[in-house]
């Protein structure tokens, strides 16, 4: 419990003021003068400022942002801004808190970001489900424009930008950006094959393209006010800035934390009073997915691990999207991992077959275990379905505490986007740990816990 | 082309160039890599990861789609490696955990890519014991093809194909995950030209055409490569047949031609070979019924009409129609029995519905490619889509891949204006000066026979845009753009063309079958083969044959208006049908009425034979062997993969037998000798070998005359020959269907007969010339030696066409064919002949308005030959003052009011 609490970066606003969303609350409180200040700037200082910072995507790879921008082909016009706000990762929700709660922060970074790659517009890209994030966001774009924060000659400058807002249409798979692109331009959302692995160059519309998180993007204008150094001096070293954290489960204190990137462990976050504040009802941890459910899960003997790629990655799992979801003793594993795997049987787009066929048939074997019509055989049969889904090691921890990792993360796969590996994660991560208790659904044993 | 990048495959270096696909550079050093989405035609999606092999780039070897990797320098691909076996072996599980099995009574069995590769890289039995996913089984997308989604593999192609090649996205992936399937939009049926191509590109039997469902099965089926001559684009094709009916045509990958595709006229047409109502004999008219009668009598019958009237009234009596149906081995046949011993030059394939023959031959030519890798395409022509279906798909294809610029000049809005760069509606009949205002050096001072100065300033920028170095490499795409006004509009435009714009070349776009190959070989008037002209060829020919005609014959309009009245005594009919086929029906009639000796060769009793004094039987598409000629001038093989129906034969047996009875000799026996003859006479046949049109892999065909064709260059035969790219190709292990990706290969279709080898000698003519010259020596001991004629080279007329003056109270009328008309073809098959529509008259919103007819109401429609009453539609895209109808469909049918001696059919109309 040594947590120390960081200045934050970007839930500053929201977190001092309940309508932070309105224009007068943001630009009483400094909104939009880090856009003014970049507009004094030529784009490409703007974009070197973003570079010293090392402004570490926030949608789950982590690639920086300024690295990113310059992957622009420098003469590739039209070129376009797209900011994924397509939050569906089960367990995540901060992008949808900053696009609640302090929507002319999320607007003035991406005019920020516009601006510095010389963007010809900006498409927001706001998940179906989100209706009050919607709705904000279209107050807070109307009342910027009425404002003259954006469309033509934006804070009185001779640059322009226009800001189009789009609503998702409910698909988990419009998240991995080249399928939010296909979406955006009026196609199936479908990812797209990889190679190229960033839009840059062949994006929306086939023009080059950045796509950015809302996290990243609401970065920026504090990063114009404070200057890259200052940003990149904050956290541990490779990882810098603050962290939002979305944790949830049976946490005292589910929410969204901003934290200082890799300052903290995974018990500081669960146990400190200021954070989680113990799992409910004081109950043993029995275990958590770090890092939204695609994410290999881990057990009580990760607790003092840092929230730092660095360190998650090699002990098998990840921090992706920010998403904690902690599961205390009383958990049913084997519903839990079928929740999971239905959820991501659901999702899949129908491209790639081994995740269009294999996280169906996984789901039904799941359902006849779960129905009591389970055969031991099923058990390695799911595992070497999720193999030829996610073939090789799959990433996670060791089969008893204390053994070495079976394999660091990131995962193999046979599909092009990572949804299909993603199925397999809750499938290897509870029937490694927990064997026994899908036993115990076949046998007809007494179920150690059912959920 | 860039310095070759080595990359190493399986343990084999492999030459390869940058941007190349990893699953093609492997195929090509003999790797097969087994696939199911991967089309080399179509957009790389890397969705079915059948082809994930392990790749290394230089950061370890990683499993990777080898269909949408490129090749990169150094690059080592191995497709042997246990993880890559486990993942086909997965991906082939996953395949079939919901795929029914139904192989017993699926179409594909025997010929599936899913059942093949499952043999060779796949798991021998599945572990999945839940129940099968479900769907309504089949469901029909169109009314040429079912879809069976339980089949369904989801491997987008089709959904591919109708986007992206079609331009018809009416099939598309709905619902999601497990529950994808592909379907149509409600109530949007998958109505595309080319729906059919969707059959053939499925790794399945998921995808079914109505025509073959369940008629054979693959292992039962004769395949032999072949042409399709339903119209004159020449996509190549294999036949196949089972129980001696043709059951199915299937696309060939030919580069230059259709690149696989075909379209469904042409892919289901093959039902009217089968037809039941097939002439089964010989017909002779006694006592004015025609009686079924011997070969013998029928040929002594016809034989003697002819003789008699020349006789009677001199070989200038005689008169000839038709040809394009025929091959070329018949056509020559045919011109030469008319033009040699008839002695008549009243010859023409044409039914008034092309332009004239020097100007298709005499214009210099254009390819299929040239067009799609112009600077700019003029389009003075029909609507392709409706007429020439596979050329507009390349056309299409060049403007969507490379932004090819179209500029079309038409009378009425057709399937390219929505993709030109520029259209100009002109008013029928004032083609030339709109053409000439196109390419002249400054701007017009006003308007051009009713076009605005704006529409042609914006023609003229979108063509100076896309030839900024001076308009060098335009190719104009020139055929008819309407039967209701003559050919001097396009052929005065031509000629405007060609002298303003230097080095323009020409593509005719000529719809029936094998016209090209029968004005080639000289079913036209005033012409001999070779593409040479009466005058030029009259000595060379007269040492050959021994006679040609004095002078110029009659088209096909003049030979009926000449039979009306009386000049023509015997008409022959080529598998022409004027009465239906001809645009001026009320003119036909007069000359089918009025002649006295009417011989008709012809596979069905048509409304013309019905008139016949003889009707001779005449073998169909897929009964006889020869040769074919596109409308580039592309020579081709038919195959023979069926026996004539009843008794009938093919037409040059025909005219062997009626030139015997006429006291002549055609000097030839079988198809084969008839094509060595073509190729030692005709100049521009030369060196067109038969062994060089058999050449293993040879299937582009030939251009001709053949120094033309690019893909046989400086090379020697032997060379070609050696060259012969599908050795390269032959997958290890997996028979021909798993790579339907590629259409069906040359490779297992059996050559329409076997490559001589002793005429594949480099000096190719050699042994033939020998033999012809002792026949030569018995004829004319003593000829001279005369040089082979020049091709015929056309000078445009110095006069530009005019149309007559406006007239207020008339509408100008345009009319062209759409895909299913009432052809033969179309009607004698059965699934095609209920997609024929009717006729409507389309005219300008406002006209109907000043008409007084509500949209859909009839109208009465008068021109001087005629009257019909048809319903209407509205039509914003026509200019007012023009009325359209099109041609050859239910009565009452465009040709009853066609006036075929007017420059433009004026025509009234009014309210019933």
């Amino acid at each position: 419990m040594t947590y120390t609490p960081v200045t934050p970066i970007v839930t500053a606003r929201l977190a001092a003021y309940p309508d932070a969303h309105t224009l007068d609350r943001a630009v009483s409180t400094g909104a939009y003068t880090s856009l003014r200040q970049a507009l004094s700037q030529t784009p490409e200082e703007v974009h070197e400022t973003v570079k010293t910072a090392v402004l570490q995507g926030r949608g789950g790879a982590g690639f920086p942002a300024g690295a990113k921008w310059g992957l622009l082909p420098a003469a590739g016009f039209p070129r376009w801004l797209v900011v994924n706000g397509d939050e569906s990762e089960p367990g995540t929700y901060k992008d949808r808190v900053l696009m609640e709660r302090d929507p002319h922060q999320l607007i003035e970074g991406a005019l920020i970001c516009a601006y510095a790659i010389r963007a010809s517009q900006v498409f927001i890209y706001v998940r179906g489900e989100m209706a009050l994030a919607q709705e904000r966001l279209v107050q807070a774009v109307n009342d910027a424009y009425a404002a003259g924060y954006a469309g033509r000659n934006v804070c009185g400058s001779s640059w322009s930008m226009d800001v189009t807002l789009h609503w998702g249409a409910g698909a988990y798979i419009v998240g991995d950006e080249t399928a939010l692109l296909e979406s955006l331009a009026g196609r199936r959302g479908m990812p797209r094959p990889k190679p190229p692995y960033f839009p840059a160059a062949i994006g929306l519309y086939d023009d080059p393209t950045i796509v950015n998180n809302v996290e990243t993007l609401s970065n920026l204008p504090w990063i114009i006010a404070n200057g890259g150094e200052a940003f990149a001096a904050l956290g541990v070293e490779k990882t810098h800035g603050t962290r939002m954290f979305a944790l949830s489960g049976h946490v005292k204190r589910p929410g969204v934390y901003e934290v200082g990137s890799g300052s903290l462990t995974f018990r500081d976050l669960f146990y400190d009073p200021a954070l989680g504040g113990g799992i409910r009802n004081n109950r043993r941890i029995k275990a958590f997915v770090p890092g939204g459910a695609s994410a290999p899960w881990f057990f009580e003997e990760h607790l003092d691990l840092a929230l730092d790629p660095t360190v998650v990655g090699p002990a098998g799992s990840m921090l992706g999207s920010g998403a904690i979801m902690v599961m205390d003793e009383t958990t049913d594993v084997v519903r839990t991992a079928w929740r999971l795997v239905r959820f991501y049987a659901n999702e899949s787009c129908g491209k790639c077959t081994p995740c269009r066929e294999g996280a169906s048939w996984l789901e039904r074997i799941y359902q006849r275990i779960l129905s009591g019509n389970g055969r031991l055989e099923d058990l390695d049969l799911l595992a070497d379905v999720g193999s030829n889904i996610s073939p090789g090691p799959f990433p996670g921890p060791g089969l008893n505490p204390g053994d070495a990792p079976i394999a660091p993360f990131p995962y193999k796969k046979t599909t092009i986007c990572d949804l299909g590996p993603s199925t397999v994660s809750p499938v290897m991560s509870s029937l490694r740990r927990f064997r026994s208790e899908y036993e115990a659904y076949i046998t007809k044993a007494e179920v150690p816990v059912r959920g | 082309m860039a310095e070759p990048i080595k990359i190493t495959v399986d343990g084999h270096e492999v030459l390869a160039q940058k941007g190349e696909l990893v699953i093609a550079v492997a195929e090509r050093a003999g790797v097969y890599i087994p696939r199911f989405c991967y089309h080399p035609r179509m957009r790389a999606v890397g969705m079915c990861r059948m082809c994930l092999v392990n790749v290394d780039g230089g950061r370890g070897p990683a499993l990777t789609a080898a269909c949408v990797a490129e090749v990169t320098d150094g690059m080592v691909v191995d497709t042997q490696a246990p993880t890559v076996k486990k993942a086909q072996d997965g991906v082939l599980e996953f395949l079939l955990i919901n795929h029914p099995l139904d192989c017993p009574v699926c179409d594909k069995g025997g010929e599936c890519p899913l059942q093949d590769q499952t043999l060779h890289f796949g798991p021998g039995e599945t572990r999945f014991v839940e129940e099968k996913r479900h769907f309504e089984k089949p469901i029909a997308i169109s009314d040429l093809v079912l879809l069976d989604r339980e089949r369904c593999i989801l491997c987008d192609r089709c959904t591919r194909f109708s986007k992206e090649i079609a331009g018809d996205p009416l099939i598309h992936f709905i619902q999601r995950g497990n529950h994808t399937e592909v379907n149509t939009f409600p109530d949007h049926p998958f109505a595309s030209y080319f729906s059919g191509n969707v059959v053939q590109l499925c790794p399945v039997g998921a995808l079914t055409s109505t025509p073959y469902r369940f008629t054979a099965r693959p292992w039962d089926i004769a395949r032999v490569e072949s042409t399709c001559t339903s119209c004159a684009v020449g996509c190549r094709v294999a036949v196949e047949s089972s129980g001696n009916r043709i059951t199915r045509y299937q696309g060939l990958d030919s580069e230059p031609v259709n690149q696989t595709w075909l379209c469904d006229r042409g892919r289901f047409d093959f039902e009217w070979v089968n037809s039941d109502d097939r002439l089964s004999g010989p017909l002779v008219r006694k006592a004015d019924e025609l009686v079924e009668v011997g070969w013998g009598e029928a040929l002594s019958a016809a034989a003697t009409q002819i003789s008699d009237t020349i006789g009677d009234r001199g070989a200038a009596a005689v008169g000839v129609i038709g040809g394009g149906r025929l091959t070329n081995e018949d056509c020559y046949a045919w011109a030469k029995l008319a033009k040699a011993i008839i002695g008549t030059d009243n010859v023409d394939a044409q039914l008034g519905d092309g332009l004239p023959a020097e100007v298709v031959v005499g214009l210099p030519a254009a390819t299929i490619e040239d067009a799609c890798r112009a600077d700019a395409v003029i389009l003075i022509g029909p609507d392709l889509k409706e007429e020439l279906p596979v050329l507009f798909l390349r056309l299409r294809g060049a403007i969507v891949d490379r932004g090819l610029p179209v500029i079309e000049l038409t009378p009425r809005p057709t399937s390219m204006t929505p993709l030109a760069a520029a259209s100009i509606i002109y008013r029928p009949g004032d083609v030339a000066p709109v053409a000439a205002a196109l390419v002249a050096s400054g701007n017009p001072d006003g308007d051009v026979a009713g076009v605005s100065v704006a529409a042609i300033i914006a023609a003229r920028a979108a063509l100076a845009a896309a030839t900024a170095d001076g308009m060098t490499n335009i190719v104009v795409v020139l055929g008819r753009p309407s039967l209701a006004e003559s050919d001097a509009g396009p052929v005065g435009a031509a000629g405007a063309l060609l002298g303003a714009l230097p080095g323009v070349t020409f593509l005719s776009a000529l719809r029936r079958g094998n016209v090209r190959g029968a004005i080639d070989l000289g079913l036209a008037p005033g012409l001999l083969p070779g593409r040479v002209s009466l005058d030029a060829g009259r000595q060379w020919y007269r040492q050959q044959w021994g006679a040609v005609p004095v002078a110029p014959g009659l088209g096909t309009a003049a030979m009926l208006t000449a039979a009306a009245e009386g000049h023509i005594q015997c008409l022959i009919l080529l598998g022409a049908d004027p009465m239906s086929d001809f645009p001026d029906r009320a003119l036909a009639q007069r000359a089918l009425a009025t002649v006295p000796n009417l011989i008709a060769l012809d596979t069905f009793l048509t409304e013309s034979s019905r008139h016949a004094t003889v009707v001779l039987p005449a073998a169909a598409y897929g009964e006889k062997a020869g040769t074919t000629t596109n409308v580039e001038g592309r020579i081709s093989r038919l195959g023979q993969t069926v026996v004539a129906q009843g008794t009938a034969w093919a037409d040059w047996m025909i005219a062997v037998e009626l030139a015997q009875r006429l006291g002549g000799d055609l000097g030839v026996d079988n198809v084969d000798e008839i094509w060595d003859e073509i190729e030692r006479v005709a100049p521009a046949h030369r060196g067109i070998t038969r062994a060089l049109l058999r050449a293993p892999g040879r299937v582009d065909g030939v251009l001709a005359p053949a120094a033309t064709d690019p893909a046989l260059g400086a090379e020697t035969l032997a060379e070609v020959i050696a060259l012969d790219p599908s050795a390269a190709y032959q997958p290890a292990s997996v028979v021909d269907g798993a790579s339907a990706g590629v259409g069906i290969r040359v490779k297992g279709v059996i050559p329409a007969a076997p490559p001589d080898p002793a005429a594949a000698a480099p000096d190719e003519a050699a042994a033939p010339e020998e033999a012809e010259a002792e026949e030569a020596a018995a004829e004319a001991p003593a000829a001279p030696t005369v040089d082979r004629p020049a091709p015929l080279v056309w000078a445009p007329p110095a006069q530009m066409p005019s149309a007559p003056a406006l007239d207020a109270y008339s509408y100008r009328l345009v009319s062209g064919r759409a895909l299913y008309d009432l052809a033969t073809s179309v009607t004698h098959s059965p699934h095609l002949a209920s997609l024929v529509g009717p006729s409507v008259l389309r005219m300008n919103p406002a006209e109907l308005d000043r008409i007084g007819v509500p949209q859909g109401g009839p109208v009465r429609v008068t021109s001087p030959s005629g009257t019909i009453t048809v319903s209407t539609v509205a039509d914003s895209g026509l200019p007012r003052g023009s009325a359209s109808l099109v041609f050859n469909l239910a009565s009452p049918s465009a040709a009853d009011v066609i006036d075929s001696s007017a420059a433009v059919t004026e025509v009234r109309v009014e309210t019933t």
